[in-house]
């Protein structure tokens, strides 16, 4: 890398007052400069990144405009891309995720916290975190083989039969669909809403539980009552981990959410998600225009994450003051 | 260890001076008796044969150095010791003539409330913080109505009735401590247990606590954990004088401080050492 | 006791055991998948799967030997990319940055890593494939080294920062620059946590398959050098696994066994070490 002799300010910290050139002559400067240069790529990449998302869909954007939210249609060949379809197939199995996956989550993170002894809650922890380690073509893999037989053979019949009157349950059952998609989806996510709500829960003073069982709570009406609100906000900043996850997932959707541009209500119809559509389709795109949707999808699916993991951090960040802020030790 | 320590501290108890204590106030009027406790933490013994009561409607010191278990038995008497696991108590606990520890826990812990060392109202209104207990309890009074007795009983009502619905965390670090104080009161418990409640308070705040305790004795039996003397001193009615897990004196409180039987603790109150 | 309190004991008993029912299925996951893998994955593991190339569908007696070299490839190359980027630039954010400068990067890097692998797919795409017109090994290594650099940068500022004040001091005393003892006493210091980020990191990215969808492609043979389209084990998995092909699936369940089996070990084996080290792991 080729250094240069561009006099950088002291932006460094104050304790290196030496002179310039003392500085120079013992390499100290120059490994400032290439070490920043290095941590300046990481901005000058994320820049690049999000500038290319916007430069790449630029056409798309200008012809299709606001209108590409609220179309159904995707035709590559006559053209017409509307968004809707994969909007709504990632917005609705990501809801389908959460709705399994906090209940399990919470339930599983107050295990750990308030009930494990020790060695126990740090042990399934462990496992947990092997779990979100699990890659995403893995999950599919079980997801194909496993999940979509059960529900092909037993699940949807039973859902259908039993709740069919219900538009949710309504339809065709080829065994993929939006609510396939959302079990599998939901197994991935457990592990983030466990390992962060478990965390947030364990940094919850002890003297709300005790002062809540001396009240004459039951242990079950401490925790619900009093833990858990404490920790609300930790919690929610790990939904809103998850739900991130949830909808830039890729490979494990695509295999089996049924690769439909459908809108239905039916959560047992085949659909498709933002993330599965550019996976099929990006190397077969047959016109500019078609990459450039695309993208344009890649960049609502970055924004969507963007914004949530923003959301996520900062509920984090204040709960995490209230916990040590209270004039509590 | 037990014997070991029992060397260490080699003057004997003096069994009158504990059984003058619990003669003082008649068997009839302990609200609690506390009968040859032993506690212990895991391996580790930390209460030795402790034996004293609690007076009905009044107010009983329990002091002591840092460390000598104060805390630790009287979080014995509502059973707080079993949320920390290895913690074990041996002997005999009596509330009303009722052995605590057959009872069930949660029903004990209505009837013997807790005020702890730093104020921890929970993240909730003001109201909430004090109806919570009545919520999850039952009440017999509608809410409302039992919330405002309790706050002035707390002596807190005038400074927050306009403002019920804002959150506990916005009072200052004496009226929290005054807002527990109130939701312990709000499930009319027979007794009242602070653990060093004004350790973390300004003074002003300390005095009123102190003032709310001497008119709260009408309400409830009180048992505080102070290692303020002087607090001791002012406020209660009976004083025991913890020692190294051992309960070394037990007398009603003006008697301790002037004329203490055991030379440990006259060394004690004259600040010679603690 | 109150029909009231009777009621409310029992709910709590029942809601506490419900929790730890959540638990158990959410751990018992884990072994369910690798439960999985193992009966349908683990007679096809053979001398073949690891020496031979793909073969004609009908045919038998293939494996993934282009793939799993693909992966080591593609994997290796990541590294030489995403790692000095973040261990150099952790070294400025820990050693030399203000507050400033700092927050942005760590912002930028929070936002790296929270862009979804299919963006940065994308990304790679526009910026290695288009230009030269075709799929190479060389990016997919670069999608999957974007991935390490935040993993990296993080995990190496926050080890550095574990250091004492006073080694670095006790060597600045000495006379040694500041460069001097970063590299000579800090880093050594970090080494153990930087290392197993590191690993960790690998782990991670080794076993992504959107990004290399539309950058390293897939190759049914051999790739050589840095330009061409190379195989990769997850690629492979997802390819068969959706093919009609039994055979395939077969061969997809032991790869999947085989990527996993690598994955996790690299986990334990890095949590292990972190943990010794007295190190609780983010």
């Amino acid at each position: 890398m080729a250094t240069s002799t561009t006099t950088v300010p002291s932006a460094g910290p104050a304790e290196d007052s030496r002179s310039f050139l003392s500085r120079l002559r013992n390499g100290d400067e120059i490994a400032r400069i290439i070490t920043f240069l290095f941590a300046a790529s990481v901005v000058l990449i994320t820049l690049v990144l999000v500038l290319q998302l916007w430069h790449d869909s630029s056409i798309a954007r200008h012809k299709f405009g606001l209108n590409f939210f609220v179309t159904q249609v995707w035709d590559p060949i006559a053209e017409q891309f509307g968004a809707l379809p994969f909007i709504y197939g990632t917005l609705v199995t990501a809801a389908v995720a959460l709705l399994i996956a906090v209940p399990l989550g919470i339930g599983a993170a107050i295990f750990l916290a308030e009930l494990a002894p020790q060695k126990i809650s740090d042990t399934l922890q462990f496992f947990i975190d092997l779990l979100a380690a699990v890659p995403s073509v893995i999950y599919g893999l079980l997801g194909v083989f496993i999940v979509v037989p059960l529900m092909r053979v037993y699940i949807q019949p039973a859902l259908k039969h039993s709740l069919g009157f219900l538009p949710l349950f309504r339809g065709p059952a080829y065994g993929v669909g939006f609510f396939t998609a959302g079990i599998v989806l939901a197994i991935m996510v457990i592990p983030y809403i466990i390992s962060v709500s478990r965390e947030v829960l364990l940094s919850v003073p002890r003297d709300q539980r005790e002062a809540a069982l001396a009240l004459g709570s039951t242990r079950w009406e401490s925790t619900w009552k009093v833990v858990v609100p404490f920790a609300r906000g930790g919690i929610m900043g790990s939904i809103f981990l998850a739900l991130a996850r949830a909808l830039g997932e890729t490979m494990a959707v695509t295999m089996v959410i049924g690769n439909s541009p459908i809108v239905s209500t039916s959560l047992l119809s085949p659909g498709y998600s933002i993330a599965a559509v550019i996976a099929n389709e990006f190397t077969e795109a047959t016109s500019q225009i078609h990459l450039q949707a695309l993208i344009e999808l890649g960049l609502v699916l970055f924004l969507l994450t963007f914004i949530l993991n923003g959301l996520a951090r900062l509920l984090l960040v204040l709960t995490a003051q209230k916990g040590s802020g209270m004039g509590h030790v | 260890m037990h014997a070991s320590v029992r060397q260490a501290v080699s003057v004997k108890i003096n069994p009158t001076t504990v059984t003058a204590g619990r003669e003082a106030a008649t068997p009839a009027s302990m609200r609690m008796t506390i009968s040859r406790v032993n506690f212990f933490y895991g391996q580790k013994q930390t209460l030795f044969d402790v034996n004293m009561g609690i007076a009905t409607n009044k107010v009983t010191a329990l002091i002591g150095p840092s460390g000598c278990g104060k805390s630790t038995l009287l979080r014995t008497f509502n059973r707080m010791h079993e949320t920390v696991r290895g913690a074990r108590l041996q002997g005999e606990i009596l509330l009303d003539g009722q052995n605590i520890l057959s009872q069930d826990v949660t029903q004990l812990r209505r009837r013997v409330g807790m005020v702890f060392q730093r104020p921890n109202p929970f993240p909730k209104s003001i109201f909430d913080n004090v109806a919570y207990g009545l919520r999850v309890n039952g009440s017999k009074l509608p809410i409302a109505e039992a919330v405002e007795k309790s706050l002035r009983h707390a002596a807190l009502w005038d400074e927050v009735k306009d403002h019920l619905h804002k959150s506990a965390y916005e009072l200052s670090g004496g009226q929290q401590q005054r807002l527990c104080i109130a939701r312990g009161l709000a499930v009319e418990p027979e007794v009242l247990l602070l653990d060093e409640p004004c350790s973390a308070l300004d003074p002003i705040s300390t005095a009123k606590i102190e003032e709310l305790l001497v008119q709260l004795k009408d309400l409830c039996t009180i048992a505080i954990v102070t290692h303020n003397m002087q607090q001791a001193a002012r406020v209660s009615d009976y004083t025991a004088f913890l020692l190294m897990g051992q309960l070394v004196e037990f007398s009603p409180t003006p008697q301790m401080f002037t004329t203490p039987s055991d030379p440990r603790t006259e060394a004690y109150i004259t600040g010679r050492f603690g | 006791m109150s029909p009231r309190l009777g009621w409310r004991k029992f709910v709590s008993g029942f809601m506490l055991t419900m929790t730890g029912v959540c638990a158990v299925v959410a751990v018992s996951v884990l072994f369910f998948i690798l439960g999985y893998l193992v009966y349908h994955g683990g007679a096809s593991i053979n001398w073949n799967f690891f020496t031979k190339l793909p073969v004609p569908v009908g045919e038998l007696g293939g494996g993934m030997a282009n793939a799993i070299v693909g992966s080591a490839k593609l994997l290796l190359l990541a590294s030489l990319f995403g790692v000095p980027i973040g261990f150099f630039g952790g070294i400025y954010l820990s050693e030399f940055s203000n507050s400033t400068i700092a927050f942005v990067v760590r912002y930028a890097a929070d936002l790296l890593n929270g862009v979804p692998s299919i963006v940065i797919g994308i990304f790679a795409y526009a910026l290695a494939v288009l230009p030269f017109k075709h799929f190479s090994a060389f990016a997919g290594a670069f999608a999957l080294g974007l991935m390490m650099i935040p993993i990296t940068l993080r995990s190496t500022e926050e080890f550095l920062h574990g250091v004492p004040r006073a080694l670095r001091e006790g060597s600045m005393a000495l006379g040694a620059s500041r460069w001097r003892t970063i590299m000579s006493v800090v880093v050594p210091a970090a080494y153990r946590g930087i290392m197993t980020a590191i690993l960790l990191a690998l782990a991670r990215v080794a076993g992504e398959t959107a990004p290399l969808l539309f950058t390293a492609f897939g190759n049914r043979y051999w790739s050589h050098g840095l330009s061409e389209p190379t195989a990769s084990l997850p690629v492979m998995i997802f390819n068969y696994a959706i093919s009609p092909y039994d055979d395939w699936h077969r061969q997809a369940w032991a790869a999947g066994l085989v990527l996993l089996a690598l994955i996790l070990i690299v986990n334990i084996f890095a949590r292990a070490i972190l943990s010794r080290g007295g190190t609780v792991l983010r």
